[in-house]
């Protein structure tokens, strides 16, 4: 990688320019007269760039080459599921490009045929009944599974439930999207198992819960065995089971969310079933509900039209590639290679839950960190940041909260024995630098296209638009 | 072994992990599984297809789906898409990238997304962007949350009956569950009272007609309430910005700026405001900084406002931008610049009205809501409105979207020619309606 230093606006020259149109759109005829008066029309200037197509392709293939994704190298970011993107997805993702979203049905059969057969594939996977398309990311599924919970209460006159259970391990935006969708938060704890304690969990079940949200395997990477009481004892008081789609990967082919009592749940399509996460987005969040909430599917109208139809092209691409043959593979491979990795590391980094995982897990940094008289020990950023200098991406850092170092590693089934092997190579090699000169870790990277930025600068003198 | 080409591991790479991890099978790593949870019945799914037959099928799906000449809008436009833009989203080092924490490998990202904020803040008149929304509507339910948070002891957020009907229908979901009180009304500087929050206009309302918007923004800032305008970026060219309107939050859809129709997605949102509220502003936002060596550099920064530090106090739930279509949008205003902009809504202008005469002549038509218009209209049908819809279907058209109102409304981008739009005239004209 190498540093570019331009900005597109850098590169503006009056008079340039990067567009080709026709010049008018009744070739000659006398066009109608200007149309809106000049009391609405726009008197600053645009300030756009002006520049030709060969400046814009050249700026942006340099940017690009100071990026890192899944077709550069390891990206075992924990809780991301960062597999390879195959490329026949996005071939046929394009098909599709020139239909309007309010086109009536009879004009498009496929675009219905790719939605049905998504709908039972996924229902199939999970064992939810129906699944809607709207939401657009995982985040907008939670949040669209938490509006149907409030329905299903609401639809049976039961109003009184406020509340949403939410464990001390959950990504972040579980409590966020509870709290956009008006509910309050109660945190239940995790034992020293990590896993959701059945006994601080009982106390907090009563008439006014409306559910609880799991992730299942948790973010620790860790199946939660008590599932089926947490299921009775919420069911019971009358609340519904939410399921976090994050964390479906080493379950696909294998165990099904319905099958453990959850009644709503999102997927991931841009994790577990392989559409490319672009740089933060474009995903897409299906939500699936058993049975007595099929009903109330269409109820929350939560994006402008059908959802991200081309990610979900994608998704049924992949879906179709796996098929039934092959679909267990995937969760059983992510399984293994991140179990490999955890036996491979563990008697340099300290594993707080000596247990079998399954498609990640989280060391809680190393266990000898090198600090001495005068020298800080390497925190888990300086192992993260290292990590850089020798091709690889980093894991998920400080996440979850249980653990002060956390390092959260997903590899994902698409990487090979060799890959992983070399990745453990450095990481051990990286924990002996750590313990013989930790400043070599506090330094890095080192070899990246910019160091650690001033990260303070920027929040307490925000420049968020260039002048 | 695995009998996939995503799955590199052979039989024997298998054998010897597992051994190393200490188990005998790969079921065995599910150990820790309740027996019963594990399924034990066939996927109902298809059988596995190779690559050829993958494309075969979708091949097929696509014959399925009619070819229609677009003439409708309502929220989703078929401009233009320049060729450059596929191929730089495409480079997999943009494609497979996930969100930029490590800042030090995503200097490519981090820094379309700033090119991206700025050109927002350019287009909209706005101090501060935030690195894109899920699409135009989601930043319009989220602009409702803003409002709220952003003003003290004021209830309600008022909502124009003149925004697109998708707009209007995202947005009464977040508030139905959110518990938000959102009213749409018809005129907003009629309803604006002290408990009012903000407001939520459009630039353009779903007839196609360029608002005057001063007196909405008089009365809403008049009553101490915020005016968030939703706007269709495209025309931002050529007509008031939501700056020069006095609006203190611009949202809207960049799906105008040559984003393909794609059946409604992936599209992207763009939400900018003044920086008073800037630490009000959900998503993720880049912005400028140093490393140690003095070189520029971008980051994620003002997190403290996200939901992975604060969880259920964060100002959204959002957790993600649709970086890629931002990516998108950045590289279509980078070629067009602000001639090309221009340019656009001179030839959708120019064609609208050459279709609105058009039709007008027919005498199947009368004018509907007058007022100045770009590139979308609508008329009063004077022929039933199911019929003309079937007879432009029939011919290979898409035009006629039906309003509550019973008016019909068309659109006319720059990809249309003047050979299309005499065809579909002529259809209207000779069908039997």
């Amino acid at each position: 990688m190498r540093y570019y230093d331009k900005l597109i606006f850098e590169l503006s020259k009056p008079g340039r320019k990067g567009w080709s149109l026709k010049d008018s759109f009744c070739g000659g005829a006398a066009a109608p007269a200007a149309p809106v008066p000049s009391g609405l029309c726009r008197q600053t200037p645009l300030g756009l760039p002006e520049v030709s197509e060969v400046d814009v392709v050249r700026h942006y293939t340099n940017l690009s080459q100071m990026n890192f994704g899944v077709d550069t190298g390891f990206y075992p970011l924990g809780s991301c599921t960062m597999k390879y993107n195959p490329k026949i997805n996005e071939e046929i993702s394009t098909l599709f490009d020139d239909i309007h979203p309010l086109q009536p049905e009879s004009t498009v059969g496929g675009v219905k045929e790719v939605y049905e057969k998504m709908d039972s594939c996924l229902a199939a996977i999970t064992g939810m009944k129906h699944f809607t398309f709207l939401p657009c990311a995982g985040a907008h599924g939670e949040l669209t599974g938490l509006m149907l919970m409030k329905e299903y209460h609401i639809s049976r006159g039961d109003t009184a439930r406020t509340k949403v259970i939410v464990p001390d391990s959950a990504h972040g935006t579980n409590p966020a999207s509870a709290a956009v969708c008006g509910f309050e938060i109660i945190v239940v704890k995790s034992g020293a198992n990590g896993l959701v304690d059945v006994e601080s969990l009982k106390p907090l079940l009563g008439p006014d819960i409306a559910g609880i949200m799991m992730t299942n395997p948790n973010t620790l990477g860790l199946f939660e065995r008590e599932i089926r009481e947490i299921a009775a004892l919420v069911h019971g008081c009358g609340g519904l089971l939410y399921y976090d789609g994050a964390n479906m990967n080493p379950l696909l082919g294998m165990v099904r969310p319905g099958d453990m009592g959850f009644d709503i749940m999102h997927l991931n399509l841009h994790k577990t079933f392989s559409t490319p996460h672009g740089g933060g987005g474009p995903g897409s969040g299906p939500v699936g509900v058993a049975e007595a909430l099929v009903p109330l599917l269409g109820k929350p109208h939560v994006s402008g039209f059908h959802g991200n139809a081309a990610v979900i092209l994608k998704a049924y691409a992949y879906i179709l590639t796996l098929g039934r043959e092959h679909i267990s593979m995937a969760g059983k491979l992510a399984t293994l290679n991140a179990n490999y990795i955890k036996e491979s590391l563990k008697d340099v980094y300290k594993l707080p839950i000596p247990t079998v995982c399954k498609h990640e897990f989280v060391f809680d940094g190393l266990l000898n960190d090198g600090a001495r008289e005068g020298v800080a020990g390497a925190t888990t950023l300086d192992v993260a940041k290292r990590l850089l200098d020798f091709g690889f991406h980093a894991p998920t850092i400080y996440f979850p909260l249980l653990f002060h170092q956390a390092l959260m590693i997903e590899p994902t089934e698409t990487e090979s024995k060799e890959i992983l092997d070399e990745f453990i190579e450095v990481m051990r090699k990286i924990a002996a630098e750590a313990a013989e000169d930790p400043d070599i870790l506090h330094q890095a990277p080192h070899d990246t296209p910019i160091g650690r930025p001033d990260e303070t600068a920027a929040a307490r003198n925000p420049i968020l638009q260039y002048r | 072994m695995a009998g996939l080409s995503y799955f590199p591991h052979t039989g024997e790479d298998i054998r010897l992990m597992l051994e190393r991890i200490g188990v005998k099978s790969l079921d065995d790593l599910y150990s820790d599984v309740p027996a019963d949870f594990i399924f034990k019945g066939e996927y109902d799914l298809p059988e596995a297809m190779s690559e050829q037959q993958v494309r075969d099928y979708f091949h097929s799906l696509a014959s399925r789906n009619v070819p229609l000449k677009v003439f409708a809008g309502q929220g989703a436009y078929d401009h233009y898409t320049p060729s450059v833009i596929p191929y730089i989203t495409s480079r997999s080092e943009f494609l497979t990238a996930y969100t930029p924490y490590q800042c030090e490998i995503s200097q490519g990202t981090l820094r379309y997304i700033f090119e991206y904020q700025s050109m927002i803040c350019r287009l909209t008149g706005m101090d501060v962007s935030n690195a894109s929304m899920y699409d135009g509507p989601t930043a319009a339910a989220e602009a409702v949350r803003m409002c709220l948070a952003s003003t003290r002891k004021r209830s309600k957020v008022l909502v124009s009956d003149g925004l697109l009907p998708h707009v209007l229908e995202t947005v009464r979901s977040y508030a139905r569950y959110s518990g938000e009180n959102v009213e749409i009304v018809p005129d907003v500087a009629a309803a604006v009272d002290a408990d009012t929050a903000g407001v939520i206009v459009p630039g353009i309302d779903r007839f196609g007609i360029v608002r005057d918007l001063a007196p909405a923004v008089e009365a809403a800032h008049a009553a101490g309430a915020l005016v968030v305008e939703y706007c269709d970026p495209s025309t931002l060219a050529v007509i008031k910005s939501p700056a020069e309107w006095g609006a203190d939050i611009a949202v809207g859809d960049g799906q105008s700026l040559g984003i393909p129709l794609a059946y409604g997605g992936p599209y992207v949102g763009f939400m900018a405001c003044k920086s008073e509220f800037m630490r009000k502003l959900p998503g993720r936002i880049v912005g400028q900084t140093a490393d140690a060596k003095g070189r520029r550099c971008f980051v994620l920064t003002l997190q403290a406002r996200e939901q992975h530090i604060r969880r259920e106090k964060a100002t959204s739930n959002i957790c993600s931008n649709q970086s890629l279509m931002a990516l998108w949008v950045t590289v279509y205003l980078s070629l067009m610049g602000p001639d090309g902009l221009r340019k656009v809504n001179a030839l959708c202008s120019e064609g609208a009205h050459y279709l609105y005469d058009s039709l007008l002549a027919t005498g199947r038509f009368a004018p509907a809501v007058e007022g100045p218009f770009i590139k979308e209209f609508v008329l009063k049908p004077l022929v039933d409105p199911a019929k003309l819809q079937q007879a432009l279907l029939d011919a290979g058209f898409f035009g006629a979207l039906l309003t509550p109102e019973g008016y019909v409304s068309f659109c006319v981008t720059e990809k249309r020619t003047r050979e299309e739009v005499d065809a579909m005239v002529k259809v209207i004209r000779e069908a039997a309606l």
